[in-house]
């Protein structure tokens, strides 16, 4: 098995959809014959044509909302919004059209298509290229909120959005695109989306992650091992609909939990987390449920010191982790 | 695009139901029957006159609130229409989950729409889109009022349809007001018809009061957008003869003097005189057709009085497409 990067298992997910649905297409600012600005698409223009993988206009809620009528007609797209912090000129196309869709016709029409927006801190992006734009989404019933955190799912996951018949809003956390590597299989095969996974057993305490978060809770785990903590690890991967029972399977276990993301922390995802958690595991546990989460102000900063302020990393990560455990 | 005198006495029929059932709403209303209608009086020949010039089933229609002549014309029908104006078990297009037009009818390719203004236009752009991705031999007719054109959403969607040339007619049905704001206070312009030049489409305004002149109009545009020649704007001139909606008084922003005159240039009126006028209508005639539609609407108001409400059970669903109960 080939040990590739993120963003080269996200390319390969749309090229392997590409040629095997001739429904699929590609619409989205340079995603053409730039390959888009994060080279996602690099090489699909010329393998599949104009016609297939489409240099919209620069003007998001159409290429949402052209997608949800291309959809409509039966046709699976695949929209990128360049950078999730761009999302919002969509929002109305995504809450009020793709999401209430099907329920609003009964159930006559749907909307199958995947809404991919590379998310997240730490790539020097200041306020507007750093966003994290979950907790939006993963309010809206009708919509299914997905986050890799490595090359096996991202390209598992994406396939299985292609093919699902729901609106599916795809996070990649950006700042992994070429960071994080894995072994992924050429041919085909899908992740389902809705299971969490637990990527790391542990006795101690469990910590809660998604994306770019977990791959820093990975490492923060490592270091605590060293120190004797024995941390469980959850990738939630799929945020909405959530898996509640992976959630509570590991703090019944450990009977400790940390959630861990990026946006910041008031009506974060972490939040509901922590919630389903005290109603429904409030006995199984020895200590407050809590956040390690971006701070309340509107978003990331630009110069290195204040994003490193802002970002959760392994450190800060591995500190809360000795709290908690140590509680 | 000569019109058979069946056909023609047809598109008067259509009007005459839908007028008949529409001033039936308005009488539940003030009877305490039913909480809530939004009219088309004032906007039917519009409707029907550009429902005729399309191969109705076989094209595609994003329809918008005032459009019940339009729906009508594809099939749906005054028992559908009360379920709806009731909320009652059944109600064809959303399971009595939207409010009263909010239309949806799959078998006849009408798209379900919102409540949020502009919203279906690039839908229609989508579905254009997916038209010519699979060559077929199609088009879509997108309705929207003309305070409507003032959205982003607008111009977003008919850029894309003249971008890429995509079989789409925008029909704007300018009935002078967005609930109390007059056009010319949406727009610099004389007619929306203006803003097609800024775009790269043709733009056209036709006298939205009579039937026969909005069918040719929009025929041509039709046959251009089968030929591959691109999206037309056109805009139907008419007037909104009834308050915005069973919740407005309209009293407070235009004066009774106002809303005679036009009544004067009553669609029902110019309808029945040209067709008087070519010896195709006499008094005998309206007298039977009037019989027939009293009939229908009293049989539906009936229908619906005995229909019971919908069963909470079902409330929860269907809210992803894997939910849907088909047959
Ligand atoms: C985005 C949005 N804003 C406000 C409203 C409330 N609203 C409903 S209809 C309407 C006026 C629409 O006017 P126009 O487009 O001319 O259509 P008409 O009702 O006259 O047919 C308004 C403001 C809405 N439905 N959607
Ligand atoms: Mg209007």
């Amino acid at each position: 098995m080939a040990e590739i990067t993120l963003i080269d298992a996200i390319r390969q997910a749309m090229d392997e959809e590409l040629a095997r649905d001739e429904n699929v297409f590609i619409v989205g600012e340079d995603v053409g014959k730039r390959g888009g600005v994060f080279r996602a698409t690099v090489g699909l223009f010329d393998k599949y044509g104009e016609e297939r993988v489409i240099d919209s206009p620069l003007a998001e809620l159409s290429i949402v909302g052209v997608g949800i009528g291309a959809a409509l007609y039966g046709m699976r797209p695949i929209c990128e919004i360049q950078f999730a912090d761009f999302i919002y000129p969509a929002f109305n196309q995504i809450v009020s059209e793709a999401a209430k869709m099907c329920y609003r016709s009964n159930g006559e029409w749907t909307v199958p298509m995947v809404i991919r927006a590379p998310y997240g801190g730490g790539i020097g992006g200041g306020l507007y290229h750093s966003q994290s734009v979950e907790a939006f989404f993963a309010h809206v019933p009708g919509l299914k909120v997905v986050v890799p955190s490595n090359p096996y799912d991202a390209k598992g996951l994406l396939k299985a959005a292609v093919r699902d018949p729901n609106p599916v809003i795809y996070l990649e956390p950006k700042k992994g695109y070429r960071l994080i590597r894995g072994e992924v299989p050429e041919g085909d095969y899908t992740v389902p989306i809705g299971p969490a996974k637990v990527t790391r057993q542990g006795s101690d305490l469990s910590v809660y992650a998604y994306g770019m978060m977990h791959y820093y809770t990975l490492q923060a785990a490592d270091k605590l091992a060293g120190e004797g903590v024995n941390v469980e690890v959850v990738d939630l991967r799929t945020l909405y609909p959530v898996d509640k029972q992976t959630v509570l399977e590991s703090v019944r276990k450990t009977g400790k939990a940390l959630i861990v993301h990026e946006d910041n922390l008031t009506g974060g995802y972490g939040g509901e987390i922590a919630a389903i958690i005290a109603e429904e595991a409030f006995t199984d546990l020895d200590a407050p449920v809590r956040r390690l989460c971006g701070p309340d102000v509107p978003a990331v900063p630009f110069s290195h010191p204040l994003q490193d302020w802002f970002m959760p990393n392994p450190d800060k990560i591995a500190q809360a982790m000795r709290e908690l455990a140590a509680y | 695009m000569e019109l058979s005198n069946d056909t023609q006495l047809e598109m008067y029929w259509m009007m005459l139901l839908s007028r008949r059932l529409d001033e039936r709403a308005w009488m539940l209303h003030r009877q305490g029957k039913i909480a809530f209608h939004i009219s088309g009086i004032g906007q039917e020949a519009a409707q029907v006159g550009a429902a005729f010039a399309l191969r109705r089933g076989e094209d595609w229609v994003t329809p918008y609130y005032r459009d019940l002549a339009l729906m009508i014309c594809l099939g749906y029908t005054p028992r559908d229409f009360l379920l709806a104006l009731t909320g009652k078990q059944g109600e064809p297009t959303s399971g009595a989950r939207q409010m009263p037009s909010h239309w949806s009818m799959r078998k006849a390719n009408a798209v379900s729409h919102s409540a949020p203004v502009a919203t279906q236009c690039s839908h229609a752009a989508g579905i254009g889109l997916a038209i010519k991705m699979r060559k077929e031999d199609k088009v879509v007719l997108a309705t929207l009022g003309e305070g409507s054109t003032s959205q982003g959403e607008w111009y977003e969607a008919v850029n894309w349809a003249a971008i890429h040339h995509l079989p789409v007619i925008f029909m704007v049905e300018n009935n002078q007001y967005a609930i109390s704001v007059p056009a010319d206070k949406q727009m610099a312009v004389a007619s929306s018809a203006d803003k097609a030049c800024g775009m790269g489409l043709r733009g056209i305004s036709v006298d939205g009061t009579d039937v026969y002149s909005v069918y040719r109009t929009v025929a041509e545009a039709v046959a251009d957008a089968r030929a591959g020649k691109g999206p037309t704007l056109v805009e139907a001139r008419a007037y909104r003869l009834t308050p915005h909606s069973s919740d407005d008084d309209d009293r407070t922003y235009r004066s009774r003097e106002e809303v005679d005159e036009h009544k004067k240039k009553d669609p029902l009126i110019v309808g029945r005189r040209i067709l008087e006028e070519a010896g195709l209508l006499d008094q005998a005639k309206i007298d039977e057709m009037e019989a027939r539609v009293k009939e229908m609407v009293d049989d539906a108001v009936k229908f619906a009085e005995q229909a019971p409400y919908p069963d909470v059970a079902d409330a929860m669903f269907p809210v992803y497409a894997e939910e849907v109960r088909r047959g």
